[in-house]
């Protein structure tokens, strides 16, 4: 309920005209946010934080190998690299007129200038690329806001995660806003923000987007899950990604 | 599947309202305040049952978010309330009433409501129509809350 009032008064700074930048207004104020890794052992930090120890860095690696590939090759283009692109994802193409994610724009790349098919979502080529590109990122803080062109995509995000569902009946906002940092048996809630992925996960012993997180999350309340690659999850993805502004952006992160 | 869940709410606002008790499997008159008096089943509860349904991962999993002392469980959560004298602050229809299902008194508490099949939303298709506990279960859970007390 808390989050519904949150989404009105989101749409109340919306209708004033003159705005073009929207500020939401989140449960968990800006200067309580922290990232997920805040809740993960000291090890594990020291783990993912050491890239000859961190399981990711496979994938990076062989998104650094994928991306010379192609006639064009992705580096043919993009031959400075793409420090700082990942913390604005995801963002509106125009193009297509949606809101696309990391893993979207690649697919575009390939699709629209690689003459490449598209990559399955969740696919190790994919996987792989997304690491290469978000790793450049890494250290740098998120920075997603909502505009004009996007704020019904944002709307859409806010209302999948405060609406309950599944037989256990619970929504997203209701452990990862109000209940973060209690335990749940031996782990402690995280505040839901997605700056580790793709991760590798120990739960999956493997490396995984932030849509295979929430389909878990999905079905942990035993709800019928999206599809990775959905637009319901692209628009989470966004609102969790603004909510998440200005925390670092950690993948190839590690997480339980 | 939004639009199937949408329309299947939709479908189920527009006919199932008159029989909607039909649905229920608590009754509004089952319900007295925060309290369910009647057993959910004639089956004899059993303390010793009630105290694996609390801890069993695969049955009510309640140290997921309470805990007990003295309980033979590792790592006990602490979303909800202590349980360990739970039985001398509630009475067995009280602890009954908040395990079937707390959120018809207080909407917006995360305790799911564990004897329940209305207003539900994207159920997983083996969950469908289906409480998370038994009536046994709830029953056998509401014997053992009900022992601990301080002495």
């Amino acid at each position: 309920m808390r989050l519904l009032a949150a989404c009105f008064l989101f749409v109340g700074a919306a209708c004033s005209p003159e705005t073009t930048q929207l500020e939401p207004d989140f449960t968990i104020e800006a200067s309580q946010r922290v990232s997920g890794s805040n809740f993960l052992t000291p090890e594990t930090v020291a783990q993912q934080n050491d890239d000859f120890e961190n399981p990711g860095y496979l994938w990076v690696e062989r998104g650094a190998d994928l991306f010379e590939q192609g006639e064009p090759s992705c580096a043919g283009c993009h031959e400075n690299g793409l420090e700082g692109v990942a913390t604005h994802y995801p963002a509106f193409d125009t193009g297509t007129q949606t809101l696309i994610n990391l893993e979207g724009r690649i697919n575009l790349c390939r699709t629209r200038h690689q003459g490449l098919t598209s990559l399955p979502y969740e696919s190790d080529e994919l996987l792989s690329l997304t690491a290469f590109v978000a790793e450049q990122s890494r250290g740098l803080p998120i920075s997603v806001e909502v505009t004009p062109q996007t704020q019904s995509a944002f709307e859409s995000g806010a209302n999948y995660f405060m609406t309950r569902r599944g037989q256990l009946n619970l929504a997203c906002t209701q452990c990862h806003d109000d209940n973060w940092g209690k335990q749940l048996r031996g782990d402690t809630i995280s505040q839901g923000h997605g700056n580790g992925f793709p991760a590798y996960r120990f739960e999956w012993e493997d490396f995984g987007s932030l849509h295979r997180r929430l389909h878990d999350c999905d079905t942990g309340v035993r709800a019928a899950p999206m599809e990775l690659g959905s637009q319901t999850y692209i628009d989470l993805e966004f609102y969790l990604a603004v909510r998440a502004s200005g925390l670092e952006l950690e993948s190839p992160g590690i997480r339980r | 599947m939004i639009r199937a869940c949408a329309l299947s709410s939709l479908v189920t606002l527009l006919f199932c309202c008159p029989e909607a008790f039909a649905e229920q499997l608590v009754t509004p008159d089952m319900i007295v305040g925060d309290t369910i008096a009647a057993p959910l089943s004639n089956t004899a509860s059993s303390v010793e049952v009630g105290k694996t349904v609390f801890v069993d991962r695969d049955q009510g999993h309640c140290v997921l978010c309470h805990q007990i002392d003295g309980l033979d469980a590792e790592f006990q959560g602490n979303v909800g309330p202590d349980l360990s004298t739970v039985g001398d602050r509630l009475s067995a229809a009280q602890i009954r009433f908040r395990i079937v299902d707390l959120q018809s008194l207080i909407p917006d508490t995360v305790m799911p409501s564990y004897y329940r099949l209305h207003d539900l939303n994207q159920v997983q298709e083996e969950f469908q129509d289906q409480t998370i506990l038994s009536a046994e279960q709830i029953e056998h859970l509401v014997a053992y809350l009900t022992s601990r007390t301080q002495d």
